[in-house]
């Protein structure tokens, strides 16, 4: 994550001076912040102490479930100075922003659910109370007036609670279309008409209570989803909020931090070195090099300079870059990829969830049997009461009680099970889809690799030629010098003595040995021939350059994964932008048989076309802008927590460790909870095909009803919790 | 079973009692931090006098 990395604003005396204090608003701040590593009462005492003791804060709340704190203080604090705090206490902790944020911290569709849902449990249980009374054999006067009393409870708790079921319906209805929301709102108001008539006819039979238990279940099913999908959401917007997009605008020579929203066309714009290009631009001051890793997936470093044209994502990776932008927002090329992904975007689309599917099967039939029942009846006994009675009984017992809960006690708890383990579904469905998965792709340059480079020819180089280059390549931050650094230093090579060490931005380093002039950098600049591999040159003067070669450094568990997923029988393919020789080390290191190179970001996505026109279902894992719209067209898509934006909203599954390994395990939890789900669609119709004859006999009392109901839900859910 | 009058309307009005009990919990936030909650109240931090 970048947060933290980011250049504080109070900490920088320099930027103060000359400023003018901004004029004292009353309002206080409000400053969000997460905190990844709190799990128990002291964390939270201590935070909250930390964050109270610092000098402007009225007050800090811990929110331990969504690991955040929020802060209420005076407008000067700064949210850098706050996680500066609490790294203080010991708690590493990210700045969120707090306009993304918003959105999730009230749920009020979720408020609402849980609302209708609580009013339809008290309701239930008091006409249950006033049923139990009926079923053990009230009579005459008092059955109706248990039944009259019934009937004020569950009137008024229908309309208000069984809402979500009436509109889902209607909207079906309006296009001609059946959904599951349809056999239930017939039920209800079918058993709602039939028990006030029955009721006003001081009848034996009033199914109140089954209405008002349907509808409990029912929202307890649809709360389940909901939930699951919000954490998701918040958990998404959270990583989305963790980017605070500011950037140095340059206003007439002096630097000003700005949100990168207020960026026009035209604005000369200040680049540091590690820092991200907020918009696509041209470079007018300074020379360096520029990461284009997450947008084209190339691991060379490129050479910018004035008038090179820059993009959004990139990042300078020497000097410091003043550039000029050409587009912001809304036109920079990083969005502009956005198009792309509209197009691609049908391995979604193509996928009818079980639930539907099950219904498309469920809901006619279950009209029809009705339909069947009460012509039988009415044929058979020419009593339209009869008749329209047992028609709501089959209805009712038929109702897909069992099925509404079915998937949503699946998902909920596979997707937490999977949460624990660092990963985070973001879409409904992406188990079921994950579930048929048979070839897996990845990315190179982010997803399988760590876009990080490792030495890999220390052994080929004399001793004083690493002395020397270990000395040049301590005096840069460019990754290829750091990484050359780091594995001289675990050969235990010690630095050789330079004079007037300098750094070239764009180029490379110099330095003076004893009066002879050594250069580590750029091919071109120390006068050697640019071979195929990523790889940096040390020129001392009078020898040839030597040339060290690097490799990308493989991500954690990457070598694992790939192991399990071959031995699992899955078509394991590599996908990249970079060049021939990176890619196919890369795929000979890991045993990988087939991959791509060079690959354009529409060439990946109509090879993932291509193969799911052969009948394969896809995964793709990416991290990428040019991996966005593969990842949009595959069955179903993962990307790395440190992927793009555009990557994470582009994917169903984002990993959010740093490591790939939760991917095989992630196979067989989605397998396992498909299972779990057709488990739980058969238990349904096993309690179906009981109590369908029963009640087509006629001989369905509403405590039949009940007792079936209650059955096959606490099936279905105890059958879903065996996947924790 | 005439004492049935005052019962079945005293027992609903104790229901509608925890139903607004609930309403009120849910309207103050109180199902935000279920983790946190849990956490907090094992804390002795305010045990000896009330956080001001």
């Amino acid at each position: 994550m970048t947060a933290a990395l980011r250049p504080s604003a109070a900490a920088c005396p320099g930027c103060a001076i000359g400023v003018p204090e901004a004029p004292e608003v009353v309002k206080d701040a409000r400053i969000m912040l997460s905190l990844p590593t709190i799990h128990c009462s002291g964390c939270i005492s201590k935070v909250e102490k930390a964050l109270n003791e610092h000098p402007g804060v009225h007050e800090a709340r811990v929110n331990l479930t969504l690991k955040r704190v929020s802060v209420e203080a005076d407008v000067a604090v700064t949210a850098d100075a706050l996680v500066g705090t609490l790294a203080g206490a010991g708690f590493e902790a990210h700045e969120l922003d707090a306009d993304t944020i918003a959105a999730t911290e009230t749920d009020k569709a979720g408020r609402a659910l849980l609302m209708r849902l609580a009013v339809a449990g008290f309701a239930s249980m008091n006409v249950m109370l006033l049923s139990v009374a009926v079923w053990s054999g009230a009579e005459g006067v008092t059955r109706d007036m248990f039944h009259w009393i019934s009937a004020v409870i569950a009137l008024p708790t229908i309309a208000f609670s069984a809402q979500p079921f009436f509109i889902n319906a209607w909207s079906a209805l309006k296009v001609r279309a059946l959904n599951m929301d349809v056999p239930i709102t017939l039920a209800i108001i079918l058993a709602l008409v039939t028990s006030l008539y029955e009721t006003a006819n001081s009848g034996h039979h009033a199914y109140f209570d089954a209405a008002l238990t349907l509808t409990f279940f029912l929202l307890a099913g649809r709360y389940l989803d909901h939930r699951t999908r919000a954490i998701a959401k918040s958990a998404a917007e959270e990583l989305a909020a963790l980017e605070v997009p500011r950037a140095i605008r340059l206003d007439d020579g002096a630097e000003v931090e700005v949100r990168v929203a207020e960026l026009r066309v035209g604005d000369h714009i200040l680049v540091r070195p590690g820092g991200r290009m907020p918009v696509d631009g041209v470079v007018t001051q300074g020379t360096s090099e520029v990461d284009r890793s997450l947008l084209t997936g190339e691991t060379v470093p490129l050479f910018a300079g004035p008038d090179t044209a820059v993009s959004a994502g990139e990042v300078n990776l020497t000097g410091p870059l003043t550039i000029r932008a050409t587009a912001v927002g809304e036109d920079t090329s990083l969005h502009r990829m956005a198009d792309l992904v509209a197009v691609a975007e049908s391995g979604r689309a193509r996928y009818t969830p079980l639930a539907d599917s099950a219904a498309k099967l469920y809901a006619p039939g279950v009209h029809i049997l009705s339909a069947l029942s009460f012509a039988g009846w009415y044929l058979y006994t020419f009593d339209l009461r009869t008749s329209l009675n047992i028609a709501a009984a089959v209805l009712i017992i038929t109702c897909p009680c069992a099925l509404g809960l079915a998937v949503p006690a699946v998902t909920t708890a596979a997707s937490g099970r999977l949460f624990r383990r660092g990963m985070l579904i973001k879409d409904g469905t992406a188990l079921e889809r994950l579930a048929q998965v048979d070839t897996v792709v990845f990315d190179k340059t982010g997803t399988l690799t760590q876009g990080t480079p490792e030495l890999t020819n220390l052994g080929d180089h004399s001793r004083r030629d690493l002395q020397v280059a270990l000395a040049l390549a301590e005096a840069s931050s460019h990754p290829l010098a750091t990484a050359l650094a780091l594995a001289a230093r675990d050969a235990r090579i010690k630095p050789a003595d330079l004079t007037d060490l300098t750094e070239v931005p764009g180029y490379g380093i110099e330095g003076l040995l004893k009066d002879r002039k050594v250069r580590l950098g750029r091919a071109s600049w120390v006068g050697a021939k640019a071979g195929q591999m990523t790889s940096t040159y040390l020129h001392i003067d009078g020898n040839d350059p030597a040339c060290f070669t690097f490799a990308d450094r493989l991500r954690d568990g990457a070598e694992d994964t790939v192991r399990a997923l071959i031995k699992d029988g899955k078509q394991v393919i590599l996908m990249s932008g970079d060049t021939t020789p990176a890619v196919e080390g890369l795929a000979e290191r890991l045993g990988i048989t087939q991959w791509v190179a060079e690959a354009l970001p529409g060439d990946k996505a109509a090879r993932i076309a291509a193969l799911t026109d052969k009948g394969a279902k896809v995964l793709m894992v990416g991290d990428g802008l040019n991996d966005t719209a593969a990842l949009a067209a595959a069955d179903v898509s993962m990307s790395p927590a440190s992927a793009l934006d555009a990557a994470r909203v582009a994917s169903d599954i984002v990993l959010l460790g740093k490591t790939l390994a939760p991917i095989p395990e992630a196979l067989t939890t989605a397998r396992k909870s498909t299972r779990r789900i057709s488990e739980n669609f058969r238990i349904a119709t096993v309690y179906n095909v009981i109590a369908v004859p029963i009640a087509i006999a006629g001989l369905a009392t509403p405590l039949a009803a009940a007792l079936a109901m209650s059955l096959s839900s606490i099936t279905v859910s105890l059958n879903a919790l065996r996947l924790r | 079973m005439d004492v049935l009058i005052y019962l079945i309307p005293a027992s609903l009005f104790l229901g509608c009692i925890g139903l607004l009990a609930f309403v009120y919990t849910m309207r103050s936030n109180q199902y935000d931090d279920p983790d946190g909650n849990s956490q907090r109240i094992l804390s002795d931090e305010w045990d000896d006098q009330p956080k001001p």
